[in-house]
């Protein structure tokens, strides 16, 4: 309980940060809607999207754009210390990783919930067919994503050229979740829809979180303590 | 160390030279359960499979011994440095 | 391990002296032929680099746990010859497929997994280059993330590529030409060994030097 206690504490203090500036959230999202329309110059054929891009166009701006966001949230963090003071605090050490991934899995819902409705209509993408799945689908996938994010992005925070190291670790490793992500959204989006395919993407979504978000709640702990 | 890696190089660059594919013979026709290229059988005509074989293995090879000789500088570079700072500390206690 | 070193390496050496000749001697291929023989050691560079891998993830546990210096020692070194074994594979595939699939690269199953997995050590190995002082501990985190990851690729490229059936006659791959593939895998392996044995001698004498440099700032 205080577990839980100590974590809302660090997510709190991150949305009250955010409420008051709203920087995060407005350049996110608008990094991400300006992903989507330049991959509609690729993909747009006599206006109308080419198979599957609909789900390829929204994993890869959820990827690009969740990347940012952590940059971002972890820069704060390490602009006055703030990282350090935050170690200092007598809270178990995975207290501070679940707080700060609760953090950031609030902001990428609050990007998703315009982007996934703008890439539905801009693409002609009928998310409302199967909406439980596809939530489920790209809930499963952002918190795979941003599990591994936020541990890497801690973890880069005292380290040099962070901006480039975070995306040349994170892509990599979360190749997975991309792959499971886009498979799966697009199984529900293609006009014969298959929906077993897209439960099978999401049963590996879903183990796939529980193990990274496990690994990385010890990792953190070995990592973190000097 | 160095004599290590000449030793290396002694006893495997025969096996390079060794690697000339002799005379090819005929293929069998044993085991025509195996593999099954789809349509590209044109295209198979026209490509020897004697050079790429040859080129896989000095790939193989150049990439192994690339690897070696950068770890041999690197610890040859590391050598010197542990040389030359022992000597400097010698000469600085005499002083 | 050092001391028997030229031992090692003597018996290595004869035995990649002996394994071109098992392959020349080996049957042909019916379908492939001549060119089916970079298999012999395409396949056993993949088994160097997957031990690697797990060589890698688990000294990285051992050094998350205990701090160990040897085991980040040892989690680096293999690190590397990820790389290096993952480079020949890449690059012998491709002059197989280009004769045994008429395109140099397919996207199939494993090609692809060993190739996310190639892309998660070199990543390690940029952090550790790049990432200033303290970036052992990252890097141990990553390399673990790497090995738990092996599965999921594994899975998921699998299942990915199965959506698209018109190249997936690609995969099944004849794997019965026994003893020379066996025999060249054991001395890939062996060269794992001495290899990583090399790469840990450095990187012991490196740890010397910055010893003898902290002596003497001292």
């Amino acid at each position: 309980m205080q577990f839980l206690a100590a974590a809302w504490l660090v997510t709190r203090k991150d949305l009250l940060i955010e409420v008051r500036s709203r920087e995060i959230v407005y350049t996110t999202l608008f990094f991400a809607v300006s992903c989507a329309i330049v991959f509609a110059f690729g993909f747009v054929r006599e206006g109308k999207a080419v198979e599957d891009a609909a789900a390829g166009i929204l994993w890869v701006a959820i990827a690009f754009s969740g990347t940012l966001a952590l940059g971002r949230a972890f820069e704060r963090e390490r602009h006055n210390e703030t990282l350090r003071g935050l170690l200092m605090a007598p809270v178990p050490r995975p207290a501070l990783y679940v707080g700060k991934l609760w953090g950031i899995l609030l902001l990428l819902a609050a990007v998703e919930l315009v982007l996934v409705p703008l890439v539905g209509i801009m693409f002609q993408a009928p998310f409302f067919k199967y909406p439980l799945m596809h939530a489920a689908l790209i809930a499963t996938g952002t918190i795979g994503f941003a599990a591994v994010g936020t541990l890497f992005a801690a973890m880069l925070v005292r380290t040099r050229s962070r901006d480039v190291l975070l995306p040349v670790l994170l892509y990599p490793v979360t190749v997975p979740v991309i792959i499971a992500g886009v498979r799966g959204t697009a199984a529900l989006l293609q006009t014969e829809v298959d929906v077993p395919m897209a439960r099978v993407w999401l049963s590996m979504l879903i183990f796939f979180d529980a193990v990274f978000v496990t690994l990385a709640l010890w990792t953190f702990e070995a990592v973190m303590t000097e | 160390m160095r004599r290590f890696l000449l030793l290396t190089l002694l006893v495997i660059g025969p096996a390079i030279s060794a690697q000339q594919p002799p005379a090819q013979p005929p293929p069998t026709t044993a085991a025509q359960d195996g593999f099954v290229p789809i349509d590209q059988l044109a295209k198979k005509e026209e490509m020897p499979a004697a050079p790429l074989v040859m080129a896989a293995y000095a790939v193989a090879w150049l990439v192994i011994f690339g690897y070696v000789w950068s770890l041999w500088r690197r610890l040859h570079k590391v050598e010197v440095e542990i040389a030359d700072v022992a000597r400097r500390v010698a000469s600085g206690s005499k002083r | 391990m050092m001391k028997r070193m030229p031992l090692w390496i003597a018996l290595l050496a004869a035995m990649f002296v002996i394994a071109p000749v098992m392959i020349v001697r080996a049957p042909y291929e019916s379908t492939m032929g001549l060119v089916q023989k970079i298999f012999y050691f395409h396949f056993p560079s993949w088994m160097a680099m997957f031990l690697a891998v797990f060589v890698s993830g688990a000294a990285s546990v051992i050094f998350l746990a205990t701090r160990s210096k040897r085991a980040d020692a040892i989690a680096v070194s293999s690190a590397e010859l990820v790389v290096v074994f993952g480079l020949i594979g890449l690059l012998t595939g491709p002059l197989w497929g280009i004769k045994a699939w008429g395109v140099w690269w397919s996207w199939d199953a494993r090609g692809t997994s060993a190739l996310v997995l190639w892309l998660i050590f070199q990543s390690y190995l940029l952090l550790r280059r790049f990432g200033g002082p303290g970036s052992e501990r990252l890097a141990a985190a990553v390399a673990l993330f790497g090995m738990c990851n092996v599965p999921f690729v594994y899975w998921s490229v699998n299942l990915w590529r199965t959506l698209h059936p018109k190249t997936t006659v690609v995969s099944s791959l004849p794997m019965t030409m026994g003893t020379p593939l066996w025999f060249s895998t054991v001395a890939f392996l062996g060269l794992l060994g001495v290899l990583i044995a090399l790469r840990l001698r450095l990187e012991y004498r490196r740890a010397e030097l910055d010893a003898i440099h902290l002596e003497l700032d001292n």
